[in-house]
């Protein structure tokens, strides 16, 4: 009689109901019912699929990615319109003019047209919240014109400072990055964000601050460290 | 407008704002930004780690994007300019669907590719081979209720390019996804299955191994056209939720 160290009720294995070649291979230990070796047929964690690995734009995005509207989260002569610009940097310090950026971010009163967002009247008619930008013309220099995002809920009892959040994608980058622009005339609001206060120094919150200019506000975003022309890499995050 | 969504819209008064928490891949199974092979990845990609950005309503909302970003016509990239592309013609076709398995319904796909010569239709792109004038490269589709696209173009050729000596392309198509929420952004390309060019190219290579599969699509006779177009299916899955007991209650949201 075969053993039975698998531990099958000794009532089925003494009335012959477990079928020998079970037992045996239970017995060596490599199709044990309901462990890996044997594969149970259920799934041991929740269902996921494998997301679609991402790739670089490459340098020819101007071909499916440009949008006759795309800087344009609002159109011209919207009342409070500002232009976000700024150039692109590589860590040689050299413009990139091949760079698509891509910004989000809520209106003057901090609601998201979506439906995970609160509902509530929206009062900005024509505001996208969403402007594409390539670095092309001028090169290596962006333009989104919109308007100044309010403050948004942190969803810990708080509001975070006005910010946008902010895609890059270019030849030589395998993923998009991503990183936000805060405002340099919203200080009082920028010393209670929390995502500002998560990072190391002022240095760092420096990357991520816009100053003000004539027609609204303008950031630099640097790929890289490029010590020997005094850039400093912008804060990037993983969402 | 053309809604992302077929979930209701949150009534006003939500106290207690819960938000959707989308999940991350691996890092073991996610293409880096950097990859040493890629040499254009050396000046550009940052070298600092990121830093945990929460998810919060900026995050986990996107753009609502509709009809009007696609023009009829977009969606057959063969009959351009007044007459027909050269080229194998072939229909694209899959469904968009998040990790944990869920359509993504009305959502913008758009795609860019070389024409059957391996030539894109672009001012850095110089390399001997003829431009086709039936062919700009260019498609803009948006999947329908049950995460569904498809679209009619040419073979893309490989084409030769500077990373290293005698590199080539594995032909491809540029796709780009908003899906919906700022965090399941993607863009990438899907590769046609057995392409000899695959083992040299880094930016194929770049993907971890466990994963390439994913970025390329599998021949289906059945639906290939009698006389006209042979066809492959590429499915593509954005990051998707992390379950919450609310998600029981709340099935609308299960298209």
């Amino acid at each position: 009689m075969t053993s039975n160290e698998a531990g099958f009720p000794e009532d089925l294995v003494a009335g012959g109901w477990v079928d020998p070649q079970i037992l045996a291979a239970a017995d060596q230990e490599q199709r044990l019912p309901g462990t890996p070796t044997r594969g149970s047929g259920f799934l041991t964690e929740p269902f996921r699929l494998g997301t679609s690995p991402s790739a670089t734009v490459g340098p020819y995005l101007a071909i499916g990615l440009t949008w006759g509207d795309g800087p344009y989260a609002v159109a011209e002569g919207t009342e409070g319109a500002v232009w976000l610009r700024g150039r692109v940097y590589d860590g040689a310090g050299n413009l990139v003019p091949d760079a698509m950026i891509e910004t989000w971010q809520a209106d003057p009163e901090g609601r998201f047209d979506h439906p995970d967002a609160p509902a509530g009247e929206r009062r900005f008619p024509g505001f996208r919240g969403f402007g594409r930008s390539s670095t092309v013309t001028p090169p290596g220099e962006y333009g989104v014109l919109t308007l100044k995002p309010g403050r948004v809920d942190d969803g810990k009892g708080g509001l975070q400072a006005p910010h946008v959040d902010v895609s890059v994608f270019a030849r030589g980058l395998l993923d998009r990055v991503v990183t936000r622009i805060y405002f340099g005339d919203e200080e009082a609001a920028n010393a209670e964000d929390d995502v500002l206060a998560s990072l190391p120094d002022d240095d760092s919150r420096r990357t991520l601050i816009a100053r003000r200019t004539d027609d609204g506000y303008w950031l630099d975003i640097h790929l890289q460290d490029c010590t020997e022309k005094g850039m400093q890499e912008t804060v990037f995050f993983a969402v | 407008m053309t809604g992302t969504t077929s979930r209701p819209p949150r009534p006003e008064s939500d106290s207690a704002l819960i938000l959707p928490r989308y999940l991350q891949e691996d890092p073991s199974r996610r293409t880096p930004v950097a990859f040493p092979d890629y040499r254009s990845t050396g000046l550009r990609a940052p070298l600092r780690t990121p830093v945990d950005l929460p998810q919060r309503l900026t995050e986990v909302t996107s753009p609502v994007l509709g009809e009007d970003r696609v023009r009829p016509g977009d969606n057959d990239l063969t009959l351009r300019l007044g007459g027909e592309a050269q080229g194998q013609r072939i229909i694209v076709f899959g469904r968009v669907l998040d990790s944990g398995g869920r359509p993504v319904p009305n959502a913008l796909v758009e795609v860019w590719q070389a024409n059957a010569a391996g030539r894109y239709r672009h001012v850095v792109d110089n390399w001997p081979a003829p431009l086709d004038p039936h062919f700009d490269g260019l498609g803009r589709v948006m999947t329908d209720s049950l995460g569904r696209y498809e679209f009619t173009t040419i073979k893309p050729g490989a084409y030769p390019w500077g990373n290293h000596h005698n590199a080539w392309r594995p032909a491809h198509i540029h796709f780009s996804l908003f899906g919906q929420a700022f965090t399941q952004r993607l863009v990438t390309q899907m590769y046609f299955p057995g392409d000899p060019l695959f083992w040299q190219d880094p930016i194929f290579n770049a993907i971890p191994p466990s994963a390439r599969h994913r970025a390329i699509a599998t021949f289906e006779l059945d639906r290939t056209q009698d006389n006209w177009a042979l066809a492959y299916q590429w499915d593509i899955v954005l990051r998707g939720r992390e379950q919450t007991p609310f998600e029981t209650d709340d099935d609308g949201d299960v298209a």
